[in-house]
């Protein structure tokens, strides 16, 4: 095993990713991700890789669009209303079919928002996050180490299924500090015969492009677009089971949400009360499985959110509606304590209140 | 330890500055100062001295931060009353500066009044757990980089090296190592070595001037 160091969550990001070999990275400084483009700033050029301060975050995304279509490991991070500007970026690179990774440490909106965590980019991350029909594969990191497994593994994603790999962190996860332990990954060699290389007139040239000028063709690549996603959903579900096996209520959170909730299913669980945790680490592709099986198990569902409640609408459609779904959440840069998370577990077990 | 009035930790980011200076300030009340404290991080969004607010005022310890730290408001700012941090001789202060020499900066506009009184410690927190400060050279590029930015020359070094709450024993005194060759690059004492309040007595025994911390609380 590496030997460990202390590192922040967005720190971990930015030396995984280079570690992945990520040698393109352009982005736009905001808070609170602002670490992830300064440790490529000071990294990069010892490396020979390329930190490139854009003018503005489309800008960033079209470099990312640009260095993707040769082939090279490429990514961009930003937190929240900068995703936003990145939407048309990320629906050109998923029309173009071309992988790269995206870093969303969130923090709390609508709008300018403010710079504490957040959640509430659920949506955008996992129904598409820009025009068009597409996906992102969206991973949800709760410690330091997995921001830093995840980034590994996005990279890999996003070649395999030329598509992007968004990681969907929030403000605390990019700030706090954990011990990880690094080391360099095996890299998984995939056809890259699209990539814009040069063709040294030896080969057919490769075009990049998402525009489409007959319709039928259009449709083709949407379909065709959308068995991959079918592949995705079928092999890259991931999640945590945590004392899932007699309990009676069912808490889904990831994220920072879902460490929250541990330390409140520990101490509902020193109450008695049978109580356990699905973490979706892919929040898309969604465990839905994993939910559809605990319905049948469970008496309800409570969804841990830093957010109005977005997640909280797969966990309905995973489960069928079966069991009720309830919301215990904080938002607007607020985290829900483990006494308010155990208050919702008490509530809603059998003979609470509610 | 030192007896100046005014001590300034500083060093690379999340090196663990925040936490000295909280409990350093500590000490100093219990031993019968009178203390303020001074966050002048201009850096760092969260975790901040301010989040100590509530026990530094119950012990009596005045903070001189940001009104705008903890808020949304991102925006780089210090109050008008952080020149009492170095003008009020009444007050040990106990100044907090934020991370590298980005943060840094912001200690230049006091660093006259502090050359002028000339009764302080300037002191680099290392944590050699850290990736871009692995070694004492890597260590020691800081250093410089952070006196360039603040005007002011260090006079001694803090080893609080650490993995956060998985420290162990053996983990620090890895660093002893490391931490001394840094103290003879700089030619600068090494003050002492922090951790851990629950690690003291086992790093006691080696001889080193230990200095043992209490911990914020974390809810996840």
């Amino acid at each position: 095993m590496a030997e460990k160091v202390l590192m922040k969550g967005n720190e971990a990001i930015a030396e995984a990713a280079i570690l992945a070999g990520c040698r393109h990275y352009f982005g736009y400084p905001i808070t609170p991700q602002t670490e992830i483009a300064a440790y490529m700033a000071k990294k990069m050029p010892k490396i020979g890789g390329c930190f490139l301060q854009a003018e503005s975050e489309v800008a960033a995304i079209n470099m990312v669009y640009g260095v993707a279509g040769t082939g090279k490991r490429v990514m961009t991070s930003s937190s929240s209303p900068g995703i936003s500007l990145k939407a048309e970026g990320l629906s050109y690179i998923a029309g173009s079919d071309l992988p790269a990774l995206v870093v969303n440490v969130q923090r709390g909106g609508p709008g300018l928002g403010g710079i504490q965590p957040s959640q509430s980019d659920y949506f955008q991350a996992t129904k598409g996050g820009g025009h068009g029909d597409f996906k992102m594969i969206v991973l949800a990191p709760s410690s330091v180490q997995e921001m830093a497994d995840l980034t590994i593994k996005g990279f890999d994603l996003a070649e395999k299924y030329r598509m992007t790999s968004m990681i969907l962190a929030d403000g605390t996860m990019g700030q706090m500090m954990e011990p990880v332990s690094l080391e360099e990954p095996e890299i998984n060699e995939y056809d890259k015969s699209w990539a814009v290389t040069g063709t040294k007139c030896e080969r057919k040239k490769n075009i990049i492009n998402s525009l489409s000028l007959v319709p039928e063709e259009l449709e083709r690549l949407n379909f065709e677009r959308y068995d991959r996603y079918k592949t995705v959903e079928e092999n890259e579900v991931m999640f945590e089971e945590y004392m899932m096996d007699d309990a009676e209520i069912c808490v889904a959170a990831f994220g920072i949400a879902a460490r929250v909730a541990k330390n409140a299913i520990n101490a509902a669980r020193k109450e008695g009360i049978k109580v356990g945790l699905i973490r979706p680490i892919t929040l898309w592709p969604f465990p839905n499985a994993a939910f559809r099986k605990a319905a049948d198990k469970v008496d309800c569902f409570i969804s841990v959110e830093l957010s109005m409640g977005q997640m909280i609408e797969d966990i309905r459609l995973a489960s069928e509606c079966k069991k009720p779904v309830y919301l215990c959440n904080r938002v607007g840069g607020m985290i829900p304590s483990p006494e308010l998370v155990l208050e919702s577990i008490k509530s809603h077990s059998k003979g609470g209140t509610k | 330890m030192t007896n100046k009035r005014i001590i300034l930790f500083a060093g690379h980011y999340g090196s663990g500055k925040t936490n000295i200076a909280v409990n350093y300030a500590i000490k100093l009340k219990r031993e019968g100062f009178p203390v303020l404290i001074a966050d002048l991080d201009i850096v760092n969004p969260y975790f901040r001295t301010k989040d100590s607010e509530r026990e530094l005022s119950e012990k009596g310890i005045e903070l001189i931060c940001s009104e705008f730290a903890n808020t949304n408001l991102d925006i780089p700012s210090l109050p008008k009353d952080m020149y009492r941090a170095v003008n009020d001789k009444r007050y040990r202060a106990v100044m907090d500066i934020g991370g590298d020499d980005a943060g840094a900066v912001a200690l230049g506009r006091f660093a006259p009044f502090i050359r002028e009184e000339g009764d302080y410690e300037m002191v680099f927190v290392a944590n050699f757990f850290r990736p871009l400060t692995r070694k004492a050279e890597e260590a020691f590029e800081v250093m410089k980089e952070i006196e360039a930015a603040s005007s002011l020359r260090f006079t001694s070094i803090v080893n609080n090296s650490n993995l956060g709450e998985a420290t162990d024993g053996e983990d620090v005194i890895s660093t002893f190592s490391e931490a001394e060759k840094l103290s003879e690059l700089s030619g600068l004492p090494l003050l002492f070595t922090s951790c851990e309040k629950k690690l003291y007595e086992q790093l006691k025994k080696s001889g080193k001037e230990i200095f043992p911390l209490e911990l914020q609380s974390k809810l996840f």
